[in-house]
């Protein structure tokens, strides 16, 4: 029984995580037709801002939990700052182009944005483990487990519902949707789409600068931070369905539990299971679980 | 008419300045070192291998390395060092050393890392016929599944640190009777493991986990996996860990009790002890891959106590295990040079330095290198385990229990195969 409770709050916990960096990733594709290699900057950035204020924070003597806060407002500002220069910066000259060529601006992106963060921070880890030794350990299922670790699942749970209401029942999330139809038809009826542009951008960027933000605390944040994290993202964006928040979280959800079953009962095989996964979602539903309905145009 | 005088101008000037090269090369010996100087291995691992090296090569250079050493410059040129990045994958690397040895004429190649990249760059290096000296890099298999000849490396194999483990582990927690372990899964952490398990099962009775971790290199999330290793009844873990991912391992397993409930063996945990300080717990059992860095603070030998003056003095800080390996390989290098010098009557050729440095025993910090497996071309040293203690008088991280094995115990002898030797009864160890 312990096993199993254990392996569901693993899951879980891998899941919230997975779904939170990569709900971004899934939104801009969604709305922009643009899969951003650079969402692993976001994250990495997201993560060293943290970090790095976590940290003068200590020294300063602020309280532990002001790094709570230090998270939400570097992931805020690292989206704004990084999400506002790319999309104005390199973006908008592009969005007529081949969608390969974009793929390829956003991964020179993504390596130029890698170098800057050596420029920045330097090669030496940054620790900040303030807000997860402040939270302590709970035991659950008959192990201790880190209450840091757990908020991780309320994170992913609000981030989830704040999406669905935006989408679901506000004029915004009705815009969004109109241009994940069809952009033409959008502009046809008078939509300003770069605007919707920019904020999808921004606001993807914001998630992944979160999701790296919040795992700060509970790592070493060294160079090269943000590769990984694109391939995750991606494998879970294309189980799920590109562009599709459910599918984002069905298919965070999918690889966080199969990848905890293996790890507890088949470690041998923890490489594989996430693209195992991925393998036989494509071989039987090529589009992905749950991938909005492409118009056919004659 | 007026393109060939167009021509002559440039052909003139070169011809010119041809004759100057090969008198300023013939001041100096140019040096490569190599190490990680970007990606997750830079901050414990690159940085100060790149500080040692800078360290002892400056005084080298100037003649102030304690005697025996304190004569200037290699064989009495100068060393020019150029200082190049490791990171970026075996590919680039082989690129890369192809560049600076048929390019740019280094001399000397020395540092490297990445087991891999070792594994890697020994046949371009036999094949360029230039002197390699690796510096930390662990898998065994360099000396052991060929012969090179231009190719050394200046510290003990994998082999010594997981054979050192068990041996610590049976004197000191004797009751222990399970074991598992969490290593990366590639080359070292799969290495590490099977010599541990192999010495284990042949000291003690102790028998391992039939579950063990292999996350994936980089991968610094470890919830899940401490979730199995909390779970899993046996009292000790192993682990390789290094870099970012060791340290992010220490954070997570401390939140959740894993280092109170379980005692945990780190191979190469020394290269953390000064950067984490108060924040890595009570407890780790921590090795530095042989006599080097923290395991070796109280050591009282002159090169020692010069090394730790001139480090901290540079940086402000007391080099880890990967300073002194580093500073290590470029010892090695100047007792070649000196010693070829000395029996050629002047400066050496490439051939005469590698024999000098062929099968040499020299005196190091912390302990005597003898180059006496592969051939004269891998090094042992004794190897050793500590435990980490915060020490709040201090305010300073220390090991307690600290406990070094002899070469001739932890390494096999000359020509034998590693895992063949353990699983052999590890004859011939004299411990």
């Amino acid at each position: 029984m312990d096993t199993a409770i254990t392996i569901l709050l693993d899951g879980l916990v891998f899941s919230s995580y997975l779904f939170i960096v990569s709900v971004g990733l899934t939104i801009i594709f969604g709305v922009m037709k643009i899969l951003n290699v650079t969402h692993g900057s976001f994250y990495a950035w997201g993560a060293y801002t943290a970090a790095f204020l976590i940290g003068v924070a200590a020294n300063a003597g602020w309280p532990d939990w002001a790094g709570f806060g230090i998270i939400f407002f570097s992931a805020i500002v690292v989206g704004l700052v990084l999400g506002l220069i790319l999309e104005r910066g390199i973006l908008q000259f592009m969005y007529h182009r081949d969608e390969v060529l974009i793929v390829l601006a956003t991964f020179g992106t993504f390596l130029v944005l890698e170098d800057v963060i050596l420029l920045v921070f330097g090669v030496n880890p940054y620790f900040a483990f303030q807000p997860m030794a402040l939270l302590g350990s709970v035991q659950l299922g008959g192990i201790a487990r880190d209450t840091y670790g757990l908020t991780l699942i309320g994170l992913a749970v609000v981030v989830a519902a704040a999406c669905w209401l935006t989408l679901k029942r506000t004029r915004w999330g009705k815009l969004l949707s109109a241009v994940i139809y069809d952009r033409e038809v959008s502009v046809a009826m008078g939509l300003n789409v770069t605007r919707v542009y920019i904020v999808t951008f921004t606001l993807g960027a914001m998630f992944g600068a979160l999701g790296g933000a919040y795992i700060a605390p509970t790592v070493s944040v060294a160079p090269g931070f943000g590769i990984d994290v694109i391939v995750l993202s991606f494998a879970v964006v294309v189980i799920g369905g590109m562009g599709s928040v459910p599918g984002a979280m069905i298919g965070a959800l999918a690889v966080g539990l199969v990848r905890a079953l293996a790890v507890h009962k088949f470690p041998q095989f923890e490489l594989f299971v996430i693209y195992a996964v991925m393998a036989t979602v494509l071989v039987f539903r090529p589009e992905g679980l749950f991938a909005p309905v492409k118009v056919r145009k004659i | 008419m007026r393109q060939l005088r167009k021509l002559a101008i440039p052909v003139l000037v070169a011809a010119a300045l041809v004759p100057a090269l090969p008198a300023q090369a013939a001041d100096t010996v140019k040096m490569s070192v190599v190490a990680f100087l970007s990606g997750p291995a830079a901050g414990p691992f690159g940085v100060p291998s790149r500080n040692g090296a800078e360290v002892i090569i400056a005084a080298i250079n100037d003649g102030k390395l304690p005697a025996p050493y304190n004569t200037k410059g290699l064989a009495g040129r100068t060393i020019e060092a150029e200082y190049l990045d490791e990171n970026g994958g075996n590919t680039k690397q082989v690129a890369e050393y192809r560049n600076m040895v048929e390019k740019r004429g280094v001399d000397v190649a020395l540092g490297y890392i990445s087991s891999g990249t070792c594994a890697a760059l020994t046949p371009v290096a036999e094949e360029l016929k230039k002197l390699t000296v690796f510096a930390v890099c662990g898998t065994p298999r360099i000396f052991e599944d060929a012969k090179p000849q231009y190719v050394f490396r200046t510290m003990s194999h994998a082999t010594s640190d997981n054979v050192a483990a068990a041996l610590y582990v049976k004197e000191h927690f004797p009751k222990i009777t399970s074991y598992t372990a969490i290593n990366q899964n590639y080359a070292w952490g799969q290495d590490s493991w099977r010599d541990f398990d192999a010495t284990m099962s042949l000291i003690t009775k102790a028998k391992p986990s039939e579950k063990l971790q292999w996350p994936k290199i980089f991968q610094g999330q470890y919830a899940t996996e401490i979730s199995a290793l909390l779970l899993d009844k046996a009292e000790l873990i192993h682990t390789s860990l290094w870099d970012g991912d060791l340290e992010s391992f220490v954070f997570q397993g401390d939140t959740r009790g894993l280092f109170k409930k379980k005692k945990v063996i780190f191979t190469v945990a020394e290269t953390s002890v000064y950067r984490l300080g108060k924040r890595m717990p009570d407890g780790l059992i921590v090795g530095a891959r042989g006599p080097y860095g923290a395991i070796v603070r109280d050591n009282p030998s002159e090169l020692n106590k010069w090394f730790i003056d001139a480090y901290k003095d540079r940086f402000g800080q007391y080099p880890s295990g990967p300073a002194y390996q580093y500073a290590q390989a470029v010892l090695a290098v100047k007792v070649a040079y000196d010693a070829a010098a000395q029996k050629a009557g002047g400066f050496p050729t490439q051939d005469q330095v590698i024999a000098a440095l062929r099968g040499a025993t020299f005196e190091s910090f912390a302990t005597t290198v003898k180059m006496n497996l592969g051939g004269g071309h891998q090094a042992t040293t004794e190897n050793g385990y500590g435990i980490t203690k915060w020490d709040p008088k201090a305010g300073e991280l220390k090991l307690e229990k600290v406990k070094f094995y002899p070469a001739d115990c932890v390494n096999p002898p000359e020509g034998e195969n590693s895992v063949e030797w353990i699983k052999g009864g590890m004859k011939g160890a004299k411990c």
